[in-house]
């Protein structure tokens, strides 16, 4: 069971990543990449890390929404209702993927694969915040933050105020 | 699954309120769904019809998954350890669902609404997640049972009102309704959902009614206590807190005006943000 659900989400996951390169609209591309990667956050629930698939399965949304805008804002076909393609140079492109694709594959049957050592631990989500942050959790929380209101003073400073907005309210 | 039928069924009821606050009889939207029903959809030229469905679809779908996880009193259709966190993803389908039924349709005012939401989505959407991780930290837990559960005695909403009062914007927000109703407003003839008419009209707004109701639902285990209450079973309360929740932001859209998100913007990134983020620092302190 878990075998057939794990093959049809791998084969949706490269079936609409392909679909994002043959489809002539750039919404069409964005929400077919955006299936792809929700089939990759499926395939994370279904061995058992359970938080980070929904995490992923979460911010790939909202970041595919944030890239529609920017994608259809800056093609040069804006509506996608003209045909339009997503290949450019293609020979070159087709040699680089190529390659890259024997050197994984062939890396797959040269590498040792190591033993399993140890069993999951019995909250993985728990497990993964400990190892990523562990002693440095303090200065991981501040950086957060700080991230954040850098983030949000860029916007503020960047942001134009235009004549209709009034007494600065908008 | 009885779970998801229950908050389905409220969802219904929810409808029948609006429909009474706005001076109509109740059994109104029974008699809305049946003309959508029967009625033949208008299609517009070029529109892409396969992207519009899939907003169309993805609505009730969304509110329906998030239902999953939400638990009426001590059961829940499906046991899930980051039921927060799910039902955070689910919401945020909601983006995609009024962006692509704006986009889809090829109409100029409706792809203005659809554009509309995400704005708001980023603008409500960080508010909203410093209120459900503040919450998550009093309880040590991403779980929503559990979360209801760390409550005896005292409701998170009594402790941190911030965040209750955050969660509850934000609930207005991603269900696009009320004073958040702009990408849906009548200055755009209907936004989003204009060209969306039959069946399609139907499903769509069926499934801002099931994330309203979710998004209510889950007001409930995070900051009402959960299920629990004197002499009643758990899951009574439950539905009691729900409905409470859900009838005051359904009396919202009758009672406050429509906001723009660009000044909502503004109030949620200069206003909101920081004072989450002093609700979870006092939160931390507390709890550590």
């Amino acid at each position: 069971m878990e075998a057939v659900a794990f093959w049809v989400l791998a084969l949706a996951a490269v079936g609409s990543g392909v679909a994002v390169f043959v489809v002539g609209s750039m919404a069409r591309a964005t929400f077919a990449l955006l299936a792809s990667f929700l089939c990759v956050g499926a395939e994370l629930l279904l061995i058992g890390l359970h938080y980070l698939g929904v995490l992923v399965i979460l911010m790939m949304i909202m970041e595919m929404l944030v890239m529609v805008v920017f994608m259809v804002a800056y093609m040069m076909n804006p509506a996608g209702l003209m045909p339009m393609t997503m290949l450019h140079n293609e020979r070159g492109a087709f040699a680089i993927s190529g390659t890259a694709f024997a050197a994984l594959a062939v890396g797959i049957f040269a590498v040792p694969w190591p033993a399993r050592a140890g069993n999951p631990p019995r909250d993985p989500t728990f497990a993964l915040g400990e190892s990523i942050m562990g002693s440095k959790m303090l200065v991981m929380m501040v950086i957060g933050i700080a991230i954040l209101a850098t983030m949000i003073a860029t916007v503020v400073l960047a942001a134009h105020r235009g004549r209709y907005d009034r007494d600065g309210a908008s | 699954m009885v779970e998801v039928l229950v908050l389905g069924a409220v969802a219904v009821a929810a409808a029948s309120l609006n429909a009474a606050f706005a001076g109509h009889r109740p059994a109104e939207p029974f008699h809305e769904a049946a003309r959508l029903l029967t009625m033949q959809r208008r299609v517009t030229a070029s529109a892409d019809r396969l992207l519009t469905g899939v907003g169309v679809i993805s609505l009730p779908v969304a509110a329906a998954l998030a239902a999953l996880v939400v638990p009426v009193g001590g059961h829940v259709a499906v046991d899930a350890p980051v039921g927060l966190v799910w039902f955070n993803a689910m919401e945020v389908v909601a983006w995609a669902s009024v962006w692509l039924a704006g986009w889809g349709v090829n109409s100029a005012f409706a792809l203005v609404g659809g554009y509309r939401f995400i704005a708001q989505g980023l603008a409500y959407e960080l508010p909203h997640m410093f209120a459900l991780i503040t919450a998550a930290l009093a309880a040590h837990s991403l779980d929503l049972r559990v979360i209801g559960e760390a409550q005896d005695g005292l409701w998170f909403a009594v402790w941190m009102p911030v965040a209750f009062a955050v969660y509850l914007i934000s609930a207005l927000a991603m269900a696009f309704w009320g004073p958040f109703g702009h990408p849906l407003g009548g200055d755009l003839a209907g936004g989003a959902a204009l060209e969306l008419s039959g069946p399609d009209r139907l499903v769509f707004l069926a499934g801002r009614y099931g994330l309203l109701t979710v998004s209510a639902a889950v007001a409930v285990p995070l900051f009402l206590g959960g299920g629990s209450g004197p002499l009643l079973p758990g899951w009574a309360w439950s539905l009691v807190k729900t409905a409470a929740v859900l009838a005051l932001l359904v009396w919202t859209r009758h009672r406050l005006p429509v906001l723009r998100m660009d000044r909502f913007m503004t109030v949620a990134w200069t206003v909101l943000i920081p004072a989450t983020l002093l609700q979870m620092l006092v939160v931390g302190l507390v709890v550590v």
